[in-house]
């Protein structure tokens, strides 16, 4: 039997697929959330150096993680919205833009928290501040070139190119800030073991793992509205149930 | 009708956009009178004191002709779009890329040579050495160039668009950073006592990589646009 791989490469066959996924990701995300904050904040330990300030490490790292991730991802929906057309993976990638932006703003904004305490100082020209500073710029800049073009089709391959070119950019960009300034700490976990005490680790996990469920859950969402955007006026979204109401 | 051959065609779109430009000579001179006004605002903003201005001298210069260039990206592609010449050229059956690049050496000849040429004289304002002045030409040479490559991609993709000049800068701005940070980076490197060198290699490096890459992405940028 043959498979149709690109069954749901089309945007009224996703939409209902990414309406039954939704709870999938969601309900996941909301227990590891409560999960990894409980460990996170009761049952880890105090740090000997960082004493209780560390704690808000389990929100940073993934988000900062995720930011980076999330841009990659993007960037690689877009290009495969260039290549094939595919008109689903373009709006993937314009529907994960504002979740990126967010988490690298919320990843800065828990830096400069973190930063007072332990530097003395909100904000630092380290190194990975600023590469993370520029990565909310091209997140931006992504997001108000597709809003200022009407035409959604130019808006889509337009933001693909943006989005291609920045990702090549990033890690030039990545390496030219690495070589200007280096402050911050290096990476607690590394491929051949880490440093940290099992809690930690554990709080550390669960919170990555909520925060990329909800990344999912809050992309399908998202593109749900983006689909019944640009499909108003055809006819499966007038027959929708909940377009029918 | 004889095909006409890449360089001749590079040749040929150089000389008319620098024909056209050299007609309206005041929008050359006025990225030349901003770049200067800019540099000069800097004493005035931070004070006089000689120690400091000195370490200063080459970010304020590099930041000053970065916002300079972003100032004249919107005529890059902007006339020819309006009057119908951009769609000719998408439908010659030379390469698209090359005609990009043409337009590009024109633009960086019209808004970067002249930079590169009046920054001694800013330097003096802010008294640099005469090594640091000779790095900063040189590393204003070899970055320039790489800030009008990128400088049209982004004019490509906003091309049309409203509010297209504060678009563009905030799509290109990011993107220079690295050129900034080496370009500033060899004059401070030679002031502390450090060979330039690894610097201006870097610089050198963006150059041909941007030199290979963007010409072309420029021009997908601008079939998109022209869609």
């Amino acid at each position: 039997m043959a498979i149709n791989w690109f069954k749901y490469a089309a945007p009224s066959t996703f939409y209902g697929l990414a309406g039954k996924l939704i709870p999938w990701f969601a309900w996941p995300a909301a227990v590891l959330f409560c999960v990894g904050m409980y460990i996170g904040f009761f049952v880890a330990p105090t740090d000997a150096v960082q004493s209780e300030a560390y704690r808000i490490i389990f929100i940073h790292v993934p988000a900062s993680i995720l930011s980076m991730i999330i841009y990659l991802v993007m960037a690689g929906y877009a290009a495969l919205g260039l290549i094939f057309n595919t008109r689903l993976s373009s709006m993937m990638a314009t529907a994960l833009a504002p979740t990126g932006a967010l988490l690298a703003f919320i990843s800065l904004w828990t830096g400069a928290l973190w930063g007072k305490p332990m530097w003395g100082a909100w904000w630092v020209w380290d190194a990975r501040l600023t590469s993370e500073l520029i990565l909310l710029f091209l997140y931006l800049g992504f997001i108000s070139l597709q809003a200022s073009i009407e035409d959604p089709r130019r808006a889509d391959r337009a933001g693909a190119l943006l989005a291609i070119v920045g990702s090549v950019n990033v890690p030039i960009i990545y390496f030219s800030v690495q070589w200007w300034n280096t402050l911050h700490q290096g990476s607690s976990i590394k491929l051949s073991g880490t440093s940290m005490h099992i809690a930690m680790q554990q709080a550390m996990f669960a919170m990555l793992a909520a925060m990329w469920l909800y990344v999912i859950a809050i992309a399908l969402l998202r593109v749900r509205s983006i689909i019944l955007e640009r499909e108003r006026n055809t006819q499966w979204v007038a027959e929708l149930a909940e377009v029918k109401q | 009708m004889s095909k006409l051959s890449l360089l001749s065609l590079l040749g040929l779109v150089i000389s008319r956009d620098l024909t056209l430009a050299m007609r309206r000579r005041a929008d050359v001179l006025t990225t030349l009178i901003f770049f200067v006004l800019v540099v000069s605002l800097f004493p005035l903003a931070v004070g006089t004191e000689m120690d400091m201005l000195r370490k200063m001298a080459p970010g304020v210069v590099w930041v000053a002709a970065l916002l300079a260039s972003m100032l004249s990206l919107g005529r890059m592609f902007s006339a020819d779009y309006l009057d119908g010449t951009l769609e000719q050229m998408l439908l010659v059956p030379q390469s698209l890329s090359m005609l990009v690049l043409g337009k590009i050496v024109a633009h960086w000849m019209l808004s970067g040579l002249p930079l590169v040429l009046i920054a001694p004289v800013l330097g003096l304002q802010f008294d640099m050495s005469g090594e640091a002045l000779l790095v900063l030409v040189v590393a204003l040479l070899i970055g320039t160039p790489v800030l009008s490559m990128i400088g049209a991609f982004g004019a490509a993709l906003t091309l049309g668009l409203r509010g297209g000049g504060v678009l563009v800068s905030l799509l290109v701005l990011p993107l220079c950073i690295p050129v900034l940070i080496f370009g500033a980076g060899a004059v401070t490197a030679v002031t502390s006592g450090v060979s330039p060198a690894s610097n201006l290699s870097l610089l050198g490096a963006f150059l041909l990589m941007s030199l290979l890459f963007t010409p072309w992405v420029s021009a997908q940028a601008l079939r998109i646009s022209m869609e």
